[in-house]
This record gives structure tokens, C-alpha cells and sequence, in this order.
């Protein structure tokens, strides 16, 4: 769907974020981008966003066109909701953004809710939701357009270690149901490993694309405990640290 | 018991201080027409409540046109500012400018120009109580956190739509602690510019009531006038408080603290 072609960016600060970065994502597919601090993950991201532009090489869509608005979702870090709106208005933004009447977004703006476990909490504010709650609103925002991906920037990160494993397996869930284009910005190699079909490895200063790895898992309610979970986990862990030796 | 001792301790402070004031006032034997006792003071306000209620809506009314003024005005500027940085660049320093300006320097002026007494005293009102509200809603424009603005780009939002959707809403509790301080200052703007024109003989105002009862020696009815004046500056102070806090309650926000 995107071929990310030797792009490299560079910072007025003169900082060299990104390197001959290529990459080529297809339909459906569910990519984790996994590097340490400062390797470029969220400029990459930015990048395919169309939020920043690559100072060499280029992003060619399959369609040969630039994305409309709503053809990309982005989850950040933070939820980054509208503090002063409910969970439904934050939801419904989007499209409101597009022009979408409510009248003829509510549905659409309620299924998305439904979808990450949050229907009843239509008009809650982000001041009484959780943190795990806020994200998943966050979520459906992205989700509510259908877009054709969803970019994700260490969305998990702040949670706590229980909430961030229901909100991964959801995650999965989702985007099997959807089967939208995500991709996965991370430095967990244990939710990388978790989520992803590829697992593509940065290394730092200028970032680049170091290795990438193919999961052989089919993610399930055991998948925590399996020995090929595991493995996984050792093997990108090995590629990750051979990778950082190399940088 | 402890809590409600502290809610009212300044009450009670308050009262102690005048029993103080009094006693001294009575044991010294300071003749009145140099330190009024509160009992006097009361006394002097009773002897023309109406003249000094009269005064005291003659100022009110200079204050809150200056208010109403001041925020729209304030608003504007800073929604200007805030879209290009042109504007930024050529507003900031003008607004400063005016801030520093001592009111008290420029009053003679601005009644000259305007003419109108009334319209006079709320021009050098609206000077003084104009930066907070402009100042603190400028910084509430700005404070929108960068993923919020980049999300409304990602959405193809254009300026009007960021402004209504993201900025205005984000700057209201910002605007909102501007509008209280700017109370208290349209307040002090109309004192100070009543006193300048009271001088010229046509003002109505409490300042002039203060100004006109020193020339007379009348040291309680300035007492009297004074109390009227403070006791109005904390209901405007503690009035647009709650106003604020119950509009931002109602959209499940928080106030901005000191900003
Ligand atoms: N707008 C910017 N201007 C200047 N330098 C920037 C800018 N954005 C990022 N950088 C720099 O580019 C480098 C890569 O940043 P980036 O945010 O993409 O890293 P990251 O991999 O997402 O890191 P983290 O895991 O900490 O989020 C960093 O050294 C950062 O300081
Ligand atoms: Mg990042």
C-alpha cells in the first residue's frame, strides 16, 4: 500500500533523524518499528503521516495519490483527547473535521466506542475515564474514519503493565476484525513480539532500518506462555542488541 | 470544628480589629474630623446612603462597560495575534507599551480627547484592565499541546476550525482568570480616572465623593466611601471567580492556576 523509498530527514538543528530508510508496507499488514530512544520512530511516522516531509527519497502510495484526510489514523503517546469534550464528541471529531453531520456520524461514532469496550461511556469526560480508557477513546478516533492505516506511537507506554496487556490483545482483536494497515511504533520488544507481523528493527543516530523479522505466531489468549513467544522475544532481542553493537 | 474556626477566622479578625479601632479610637480621644471610629463611619454613610449608592453605581457602571470592553477587546487582540505572526510581532510590544503607561499620566489626555465624561472615564478603564484578559488569553491560544494541533492538521482542519474547535476552547479557562484580574483593575482604571476628571468638576463617581469629603474635612464619609469602594472590588474579585469556576465546571474543566 506504501513504499517508503530512501528516505532521509534532517533536522534544521542539523540533527540526521532518518537515513535511506526504505520500507514497503502492504495491506493488512500489522508492523511494530522497535529501536531504542532517538532512533527516528516517531519522525518516520510523522513522515507517513504527511505532519512532516523526508528531505530525500520519497513515500509512493499504491494509488499514486497522497492520503485523504481520514485515510490515516494516528494514536499517540499521550490520548490526547479534547479535555473539554465527552468521549463521544472526541470520537465524533473526525469526521467532524470532514463535515460529516452528527446526525449521520452517531452511528459510526458509537460502533467505534463499542468496538474498544467503551459503549456506556459515550458521554464521559477524559477528566472521569482512566488512563487505560482515555487511550481506547483515542482508538476508536482513529478507527471512526476507517482508515486505510493506523499509525501508533507508543500509544502503551504510560499504562501499567496490566492494563496495557487487556488494551494490546484488544488492539489485536481489532485489527483482525478491521483489518485495517497498522503500524506499531515501540521500544518494547515484548509488545512488539506480541503484536506484530513484522518487527522491523532501527538502529540510532542517523536511524535506519537495521533488520526485520517475521513472526511465526498466531496471537491467541495463550500466546504470553508460549514457548514461540518466547523464542521470539530472544530473537529479536539478539538481532536488537547485534544491531546496536553494529551502530 | 477546626475547618469551620478557619472559614471564619477573617470574619472574625475583621471584627476584632474594628473593636480595636474603636476602643482606641475612644480611649485616645483623636478628634473625628482626623480618625473616625467605625461606629462614625456607619453613621456617615447613614447620613446620604443614597448619595453614596448613587456614587457607587455611577463608578460601577464606568467599571463594567470598561470590563465588557476590556475582554472583547482583549479577545480580539489576541485571536488576531494568534493567527499570524505579523500581527504578533506588530501588537505584542503596543500592547506592553500600554501596560507600562501610568493610567494616571495619560487620563488628562484621553479626557481632553474624548470629551464625554462618561465615555472618558471608561477609555482610561478599559486601558488599565485591558492586558490581563488580552495576555492571559494570548498565552491560552498558544498553550494548545502540539500532538492536539497536529491532529486537527492530520483531519485537513483548517484555521477556522482549529480556532473554534481547538484554540478558543483550550484559552477559555486561561481567558477566564484574565477577566477576574481585569475586574479588580477596571475597578482601580474608573477610581483613578475619576479622580483626574473630578478635579474638572463633572464626575459622580465614589472618587469623587472621596475627593469632594477631603475638601470638607468629612473624614468618615471618605471612610464610608472607601469601605463602599473595597467592599466592591472583592464582590467583582469573588464574583467573577465563581462566574469562572461555574463555566468551568459545567464543560468538566479546571481553572489555570496563576496563569
Ligand atoms: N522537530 C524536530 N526538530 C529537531 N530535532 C528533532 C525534531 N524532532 C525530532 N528531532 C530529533 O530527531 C531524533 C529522532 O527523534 P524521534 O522523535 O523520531 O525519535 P524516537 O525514535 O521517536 O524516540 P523516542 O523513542 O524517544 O520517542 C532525536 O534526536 C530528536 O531529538
Ligand atoms: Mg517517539
Amino acid at each position: 500500500m506504501l513504499r517508503i523509498e530512501a528516505v532521509g530527514r534532517r533536522f534544521a538543528s542539523g540533527v540526521e533523524a532518518l537515513r535511506d530508510v526504505s520500507l514497503d508496507i502492504g495491506a493488512g499488514d500489522f508492523i511494530a518499528l522497535l529501536g531504542p530512544s532517538g532512533c527516528g520512530k516517531s519522525t518516520l511516522l510523522r513522515l507517513i503521516a504527511g505532519l512532516d516531509a523526508p528531505d530525500a527519497g520519497r513515500l509512493v502510495w499504491d494509488d499514486g495519490k497522497r492520503p485523504a484526510p481520514g485515510d490515516i489514523g494516528y494514536v499517540f503517546q499521550d490520548a490526547t483527547l479534547l479535555p473539554w469534550a465527552t468521549a463521544e464528541e472526541n470520537v465524533y471529531l473526525p469526521l467532524r473535521l470532514k463535515g460529516t453531520a452528527w446526525s449521520d456520524a452517531a452511528a459510526e461514532v458509537r460502533a467505534a466506542l463499542h468496538r474498544v469496550g467503551l459503549a456506556g461511556f459515550e458521554s464521559a469526560r477524559p477528566g472521569q475515564l482512566s488512563g487505560g480508557m482515555r487511550m481506547r477513546v483515542s482508538i476508536a478516533r482513529a478507527l471512526v474514519t476507517r482508515p486505510r492505516i493506523l499509525l501508533m506511537d507508543e500509544p502503551f507506554a504510560a499504562l501499567d503493565e496490566f492494563t496495557r496487556h487487556r488494551l494490546q490483545a484488544d488492539l489485536h482483536t481489532v485489527w483482525e476484525q478491521v483489518g485495517c494497515t497498522v503500524v506499531f511504533v515501540t521500544h518494547s520488544i515484548y509488545e512488539a513480539a506480541y503484536l506484530a507481523r513484522r518487527i522491523v528493527l532501527m538502529s540510532p543516530r542517523p536511524g535506519r532500518i537495521a533488520r526485520e523479522i517475521v513472526s511465526p505466531l498466531a496471537v491467541g489468549p495463550e500466546t504470553r506462555l508460549d514457548p514461540a513467544y518466547a523464542a521470539l522475544v530472544r530473537t529479536v532481542t539478539t538481532a536488537l542488541e547485534g544491531a546496536l553493537e553494529a551502530a | 470544628m477546626n475547618e469551620r474556626l478557619l472559614r471564619f477566622a477573617p470574619g472574625l479578625f475583621g471584627l476584632l480589629a474594628l473593636a480595636l479601632w474603636e476602643a482606641a479610637v475612644r480611649l485616645t480621644g483623636v478628634p473625628v474630623y482626623i480618625v473616625p471610629g467605625p461606629i462614625a463611619i456607619v453613621g456617615a454613610f447613614l447620613s446620604d446612603p443614597v448619595g453614596l449608592l448613587m456614587a457607587l453605581a455611577s463608578t460601577l457602571a464606568v467599571t463594567f462597560t470598561a470590563l465588557i470592553a476590556a475582554a472583547t477587546l482583549g479577545l480580539a487582540m489576541a485571536v488576531a495575534m494568534s493567527a499570524s505572526r505579523l500581527a504578533h510581532a506588530a501588537i505584542m510590544p503596543w500592547a506592553v507599551v500600554l501596560q507600562v503607561t501610568p493610567i494616571v499620566a495619560i487620563a488628562p489626555l484621553i479626557i481632553i480627547w474624548v470629551g464625554d465624561p462618561f465615555a472618558s472615564l471608561v477609555v482610561c478603564a478599559v486601558i488599565v484592565a485591558f492586558f490581563p484578559v488580552f495576555a492571559n488569553t494570548a498565552t491560552g491560544l498558544a498553550s494548545v499541546p502540539p500532538e492536539l494541533a497536529d491532529l486537527f492538521r492530520l483531519y485537513g482542519a483548517g484555521r477556522w476550525r482549529t480556532l473554534t474547535l481547538l484554540r478558543l476552547p483550550a484559552a477559555l479557562p486561561y481567558f477566564l482568570s484574565g477577566l477576574r484580574i481585569s475586574g479588580g483593575l477596571a475597578l482601580v482604571g474608573a477610581v483613578v480616572a475619576e479622580f483626574v476628571a473630578g478635579s474638572g468638576g463633572f464626575a459622580s463617581g465614589l472618587a469623587y465623593r472621596i475627593l469632594e469629603s477631603g475638601y470638607r474635612l468629612q473624614v468618615a464619609r471618605m471612610f464610608a466611601a472607601l469601605v463602599l469602594l473595597s467592599g466592591a472590588g472583592i464582590v467583582i474579585n469573588i464574583g467573577l471567580g465563581k462566574l469562572g469556576d461555574a463555566i468551568l465546571r459545567r464543560r468538566g474543566l479546571s481553572a489555570v492556576a496563576g496563569a
